[in-house]
């Protein structure tokens, strides 16, 4: 007998405003079966599934479930339909606690005078968080939690409503190593419910891990579904980037020259706790940890954006008192922030303007007027460099899928023409192809003698492409191991605080 | 025809304000003869010049608003004419109370960006607490009998045009300008879009805060001395309830509440929308009870076409 699949979508084609986004792609997936949905950063993944959810409509095509064509023109239809979605982009509300935030539009009601159920979901909360390992609180306002834990948030929403579809959108962009097992436990229970999961990640490792077939797109066009145990991952690759990618880590001998920004015992509460490290011209710096170990915060009291409790930073050997990004910024040093959405762009705002912000004194003609033309100049002279998607200079930044987003950050702050520049988990949610291009980025403002420091999760990453290794471990610095030294085992050995500096 | 269109959907407001004249000149002739039409300008400019002012704070978000614009009107009125009632010439008069309009500014710009109050309560705190310095300051009396010269602003005109309206449109031109074309501009809409990314660009966001409320007090100080020129007193009760005028005609322009979007045009054309109701419904000798009524409800229709067309 013929198994049918649970879901087919076929022929999908859309487009915004007159740009063709998907053309005649089709998808199907059967119940028990996880697929991996493939593709470059604006190949049209997201979209595709936003249509599947109901947030778009597709110009045209057909949607089945069990064999049944479906009309699915909001989130509310597609919920009855039992289709949910993680989105790439957190919709946790902040403000509201974890349980809330789990139960918000079902929650559980008591008795005639339809008073909610607290004592209950709050119990149910904590089972869920439970069974998936998280250690926070139900009662903790969702505002106070990390990135990671907050993906976490969602997951539990998603999988705890009823539904036979769930759809992940890089869901462990940010999570912790621990979170992503426990999460993929729970991919498993799914499947042996046979409900069909499909999953976007730019994480190759993590597709060969926890999915049987892949489908790939490419430019809004379907290449190919293949089963997984058929291809190795230089296959993939060249599947989804239409051409062969050599060395994932393109590596250039370092010339460090003088030491540029030091910082020495720098103490902030009790997240950073005596942090001394250097950055020499010419070499990247690489900062390893486990999420929470400080390393944003270490980011952050440099920039002045925390008030660090003691400790000093030099640049070029000067003391400097850098009180705010503005400081940090002319003293040369740039942040790229691992919180795209809330931290690195007026999302309602053209990509151009976004790129332009922290540098637009260089554009002021007579009369204090903003020149325009030369913005558009720098603008395209950028988004070619960094090979970003976009329609133009006044395409809205949130119209841009979420790798093109973050090219238009670093571009923004390549914009300023830094000396120092610290990256906070810079290829998060970015694709294998754009990957590479952003370290070749790095190599090129490493041979032009600046100062970078990355701070990343991604362990291959870290080995890769740093000249020096930093590792963080509860706020302080546990240990520092050269490229010649450096392994996975050196890393984690300090990062879970193991072993001791000395 | 296409930037028309869009120019439409930008400024809505515009078409409720066509409808409204078309409506009041048909009703009543007497709306569209000139003498009537430069009396509605020279009126709507009073509070035109507020929502100015209101609509920089209110696009510069982090909840940003001014409520106390209707005091700053009071007691920069009384200062101004007490100062020319003893014997202090004009301009300097007219800057001393520009100087404690933009003090006051000062003040709630320092309230809510250094001391983290929200920008309603601080506003609403300030508010208060000059309407009761203006009425220890005239003993609540109205400083009346002021001369010719002073009560020319509000009520001469040049080259036909009243100089209330003159003043309205320079001061429009202004902050179109900053707004449109300039780093200040842009980094008000920039805070009203998303405010950590703006403050990680390296953008003084305190120093900006304080700025638009510095620019509100002067524009409130502005209308100070011309609702008192108009007169030719100064009431401690003057400006009452000014800041839900300024407040309507920001709103009436498509300007969200939480800042990053709206126009400074838009807020103009709702600041003659709400003149043209207030009008219109003088000259059909509405009981001014019921005006209150009409216009709230004008008000809220308009909103809620915008509101319609943006979905
Ligand atoms: N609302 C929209 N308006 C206009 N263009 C859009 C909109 N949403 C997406 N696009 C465009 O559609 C293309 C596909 O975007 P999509 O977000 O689906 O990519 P993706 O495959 O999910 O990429 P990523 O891996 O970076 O998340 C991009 O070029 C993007 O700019
Ligand atoms: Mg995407």
């Amino acid at each position: 007998m013929e198994v049918k699949p649970l879901l087919e979508m076929v022929k999908i084609s859309k487009s915004f405003s007159g740009v063709k986004v998907l053309q005649d792609v089709s998808l199907s997936v059967y119940g028990g079966e996880v697929m991996a949905l493939l593709g470059e950063n604006g190949a049209g993944k997201s979209t595709l599934m936003k249509i599947l959810s109901g947030l778009y409509k597709c110009d045209s095509g057909e949607i089945y479930l069990d064999g049944h064509k479906v009309q699915i023109d909001s989130v509310k239809d597609a919920q009855k339909l039992g289709i949910s979605f993680i989105h790439q982009e957190l919709s946790v509300l902040p403000n509201l606690t974890v349980w809330e935030n789990i139960f918000l539009g079902h929650e559980v009601t008591k008795g005639c005078t339809k008073k909610i159920d607290k004592a209950f979901m709050r119990e149910k909360s904590r089972e869920l968080l439970k069974s998936l390992g998280c250690t926070f609180d139900v009662n903790a306002k969702a505002g106070d939690l990390t990135i990671g834990e907050m993906q976490m948030i969602e997951i539990i929403k998603a999988v705890s409503a009823n539904s036979r579809i769930v759809i992940m959108d890089e869901p462990t962009a940010s999570l912790t190593d621990y979170e992503t097992k426990k999460l993929f436990e729970v991919i498993a229970a799914l499947k042996s419910k046979g409900m069909a999961v499909i999953y976007i990640s730019h994480r190759l490792d993590e597709i060969f891990e926890v999915c049987s077939r892949v489908t790939v797109l490419r430019d809004g066009k379907l290449i190919g579904v293949t089963e997984l145990g058929k291809v190795d991952k230089n296959q993939l690759i060249s599947m989804m980037v239409g051409r062969n990618l050599e060395e994932q880590y393109p590596y250039i001998a370092p010339s460090p020259g003088k030491v540029i920004l030091s910082v020495e015992k720098l103490n902030y509460k009790n997240k950073v706790k005596n942090v001394s490290f250097s950055l020499r011209e010419g070499e990247i710096v690489g900062m390893a940890g486990l999420v929470g170990a400080g390393r944003s915060e270490t980011a952050k009291v440099i920039l002045g954006e925390y008030k660090k409790t003691s400790g000093d930073i030099f640049v070029n050997g000067k003391k400097v008192d850098i009180k705010s990004s503005k400081d940090a910024i002319k003293n040369g040093i740039v942040y790229l922030s691992e919180d795209r959405k809330k931290e690195g762009l007026i999302s309602n705002w053209p990509v151009g303007e976004n790129m332009t912000l922290p540098n637009l004194k260089k554009y002021v003609g007579n009369f204090g007027r903003i020149v325009k033309k030369e913005e558009v100049i720098d603008f395209k002279e950028y988004a070619k460099k960094m090979s970003i998607k976009t329609t133009g200079y006044s395409q809205i930044a949130s119209n841009l899928s979420g790798g093109n987003q973050q090219k238009v950050i670093i571009a923004k702050w390549l914009m300023t023409k830094p000396q120092i520049l610290i990256f906070d988990e810079p290829t998060r949610g970015i694709d294998v192809g754009a990957k590479k291009e952003i370290y070749e980025i790095l190599n090129e403002l490493k041979k032009n003698n600046k100062a970078i420091l990355v701070i990343s999760s991604d362990m291959q990453e870290i080995l890769g492409i740093s000249d020096r290794i930093v590792v963080m471990h509860e706020g302080e610095v546990a240990g520092e191991i050269d490229r010649k030294n450096a392994s996975q085992e050196a890393i984690m050995k300090y990062a879970v605080g193991i072993s001791n500096r000395g | 025809m296409n930037s028309f269109k869009s120019f439409i959907v930008k400024y809505k407001s515009l078409v409720v304000l066509i409808i409204l004249v078309v409506i009041l000149s048909i009703a009543m002739p007497r709306f569209l003869t000139i003498s009537n039409l430069l009396n509605v300008l020279t009126q709507i400019s009073i509070n035109a010049i507020i929502a100015i002012g209101m609509c920089i704070v209110i696009l510069s978000g982090s909840g940003g608003i001014d409520l106390s614009v209707g005091s700053v009107v009071a007691i920069t009125g009384a200062i101004a004419a007490s100062l020319y009632k003893s014997g202090i010439n004009l301009p300097v008069c007219i800057l001393c109370a520009l100087g404690v309009g933009a003090l006051i500014g000062f003040a709630n710009g320092l309230l809510t960006a250094k001391q983290k109050i929200q920008p309603f309560i601080a506003t609403l705190c300030t508010q208060i607490i000059f309407r009761g310095i203006t009425y220890v300051y005239t003993d609540g009396k109205p400083i009346s009998g002021l001369d010719d010269s002073f009560t020319a602003i509000g009520n001469n005109r040049v080259l036909g045009i009243p100089i209330p309206v003159i003043i309205t449109l320079i001061i429009f031109l202004i902050t179109l300008y900053i707004l449109n074309e300039t780093v200040l501009g842009r980094h008000i809409y920039a805070n009203g879009g998303n405010e950590d990314c703006t403050r990680l660009s390296g953008v003084s966001t305190d120093r900006l805060k304080i700025l638009v409320y510095i620019i509100s007090g002067l524009t409130a100080a502005t209308s100070g001395i011309i609702v008192t020129a108009r007169i030719g007193s100064a009431s401690p009760n003057a400006g009452l309830g000014y800041e839900t005028d300024a407040i309507a005609a920001v709103v009436l322009g498509g300007t969200r509440m939480s800042g990053g979007e709206g126009t400074m045009l838009g807020t103009m054309i709702g600041a003659v929308i709400l003149g043209v109701i207030d009008n219109g419904l003088n000259l059909m000798n509405v009981n001014p009870f019921y005006q209150s009524i009409v216009k709230g409800v004008i008000i809220l229709l308009a909103v809620f076409l915008d509101k319609k067309n943006k979905e």
